[in-house]
């Protein structure tokens, strides 16, 4: 479903990305995992546009992304759940949701207001508030369900619980398994290990703007040196 | 009743009356002061529409107030002289219909923004601010040398515009069209606010790169917002053509861009009734503190600075509440 083969981002001169390669395929949880300025974020950001490769190449569904504009790559089927949440703080919770729903690939079942809401029945009760009027909790909820409401093929989640008070984390866990038991294609970053490795198929390991390590859950889960030594765990 | 559905129900109520009333009070110059402060309030929200949902600073919004003006007193002018405006690649004389030169205003308007805004919307920031202002300037310049009609003097209307079953010589009746047309465009904005689209605007004006990445083209998104305030813009340069029955480049000079972003600012930035309330204030000031100085704009000043202090959201947050949104 997605390739990226050998990426190299600079930002300005320095070099941020040396030549990541990684894939997530059908209905797959891959996560990316390493410490603090490894290039996990800006891996996101060159799949995703918002800091364009200088070399190497980036495919969705067959076609080369990378020298696509950031609206088109999304249009394509790519849901982006960012950094930081940044969820629209003018926009109610309602607004948030209905401005970024489209069905632009024709799924047969796309997510509706509805399913979405059953996904966080919290934000029920907040569809009229503003989304500065949210707790942290809630607006990575939101940002979630916004992402969603896109129909995404691949979705994407960078340091989703980041900050979070244990209860809502998780029920951000929770709702990524349903996602994961529905078949979503989901590629995560995120510093909770024992939460991924319950969730996730593979697992990439990134040090210094490089993709270490690959492997699988049972692969990753049996080697602590390796957790030691590129996640500090 | 809220404070807001409270305020908006009385100003439009003052609105309504205030020709009869000040008929009654023997003061009928009133009806003419407070035309001129709808078609303002009318330029203000066409900026307010860009401004503050949109969050693109304009400081060129007088050009397409000006080009509106010129095109009903040019048309006009020929239209009276019986003589083409053009004559390759095809004949086209001029009009008196407000039916024809009002829509071919906003028609030209909109072109002129669609245009300028193609240019300026590659910019942001303060780049953004000059960019406007230099196309502005440019218009100014542009009418200022156009001697066929008028150059720096200006030009004249000969009268009023025709419009179908209204007679615009009558003030009391040119009034009530000038608050027919803020009305319908109050309503017209206040739908295009709350549709996807005037999300997708709003959500650009916190973050148009995560709009991006959520599947929007935000340029063109953003360029349609400007094209719909210069064709607002415009409407009210019709208006304010009529009303004076003169145009002068004066029209579009930047000091005038400034004026009508006083008034999005004194009413309330990103809110639908704030402009017309801050155009009210501002002229009403002029009109009664030139009175008694010519330095009014001394009390002005202050006055600014205390609602931008003082009041987040203007004069408008003042009566219907800080937190009513968008009103």
């Amino acid at each position: 479903m997605l390739k990226v083969d050998r990426i190299e981002t600079f930002y300005g001169k320095s070099q941020a990305l040396f030549g990541v390669s990684l894939n997530v395929r059908e209905g797959e949880v891959v996560t990316l995992l390493g410490r603090n300025g490894m290039g996990k974020s800006t891996t996101v950001r060159s799949i995703m546009g918002l800091t364009p490769i200088r070399s190497g190449r980036i495919v969705f569904e067959g076609t080369d992304i990378h020298q696509l504009p950031g609206y088109t790559i999304a249009r394509l089927g790519i849901g982006l759940v960012p950094e930081g949440r940044q969820i629209f703080p003018n926009l109610t919770v309602y607004e948030n949701m209905v401005a970024t729903a489209a069905n632009r690939l024709g799924m047969k079942t796309p997510y509706t207001l509805d399913s979405v809401l059953s996904i966080f029945p919290r934000l029920t009760d907040r569809l009229t508030h503003y989304g500065n009027q949210l707790s942290g909790g809630e607006q990575q909820m939101l940002s979630v369900v916004r992402a969603l409401m896109t129909n995404p093929k691949l979705l994407i989640m960078d340091e989703a619980t980041e900050g979070l008070a244990p209860l809502v984390r998780r029920e951000i866990w929770r709702a990524l398994a349903m996602l994961k038991a529905n078949g979503h294609a989901i590629l995560v970053i995120d510093k909770n290990l024992d939460a991924l490795l319950k969730l996730a198929d593979r697992h990439c390991i990134m040090e210094n703007g490089r993709l270490v390590w690959r492997g699988s859950t049972a692969e990753l889960a049996g080697d602590d040196g390796l957790k030691s030594r590129y996640l500090g765990v | 009743m809220n404070r807001k559905t409270l305020s908006i129900t009385l100003g439009a109520g003052l609105f309504i009356a205030l020709p009869v009333v000040a008929v009654m009070a023997g003061e009928p110059y009133l009806v003419t002061l407070f035309s001129r402060i709808l078609i303002y309030a009318l330029a203000a929200v066409s900026l307010d529409l860009m401004l503050g949902f949109g969050g693109m600073v304009s400081l060129g919004h007088a050009a397409f107030f000006g080009i509106g003006a010129y095109v009903v007193c040019i048309l006009s002018f020929h239209g009276c002289e019986g003589t083409p405006i053009l004559t390759w690649p095809f004949q086209l004389g001029g009009h008196q219909s407000g039916l024809v030169l009002w829509p071919a205003a906003v028609l030209l308007s909109g072109t002129a923004a669609a245009v300028i805004g193609a240019l300026s919307l590659r910019t942001s920031g303060m780049h953004f601010i000059m960019i406007t202002l230099a196309f502005s300037q440019m218009l100014y310049y542009f009418f200022v040398s156009l001697e066929a009609y008028g150059g720096d003097d200006g030009i004249s209307l000969f009268s009023r515009n025709t419009f179908a079953g209204v007679d615009l010589t009558n003030d009391m009746q040119f009034y009530y069209l000038c608050l027919a047309a803020l009305a319908a465009f109050l309503f017209f904005s206040y739908r295009l606010v709350h549709s996807r689209f005037g999300m997708v605007i709003r959500g650009c004006k916190e973050n148009e790169r995560r709009m991006k990445s959520l599947g929007f083209p935000t340029f063109r998104y953003r360029l349609v917002c400007f094209v719909i305030a210069g064709a607002g813009a415009g409407l009210a340069g019709a208006l304010i053509a009529n009303q004076t029955e003169y145009v002068s480049p004066g029209l579009m000079h930047w000091t005038r861009s400034g004026e009508i972003l006083v008034m999005v600012l004194l009413g309330g930035m990103g809110t639908l009734f704030g402009p017309v309330l801050g155009a009210t204030a501002l002229l009403l000031m002029e009109e009664f503190l030139s009175i008694y100085t010519e330095h009014w704009m001394v009390y002005l000043g202050p006055f600014l600075i205390l609602v931008v202090l003082f009041a987040k959201r203007g004069i408008y947050g003042l009566l219907a509440g800080e937190n009513s949104n968008h009103g």
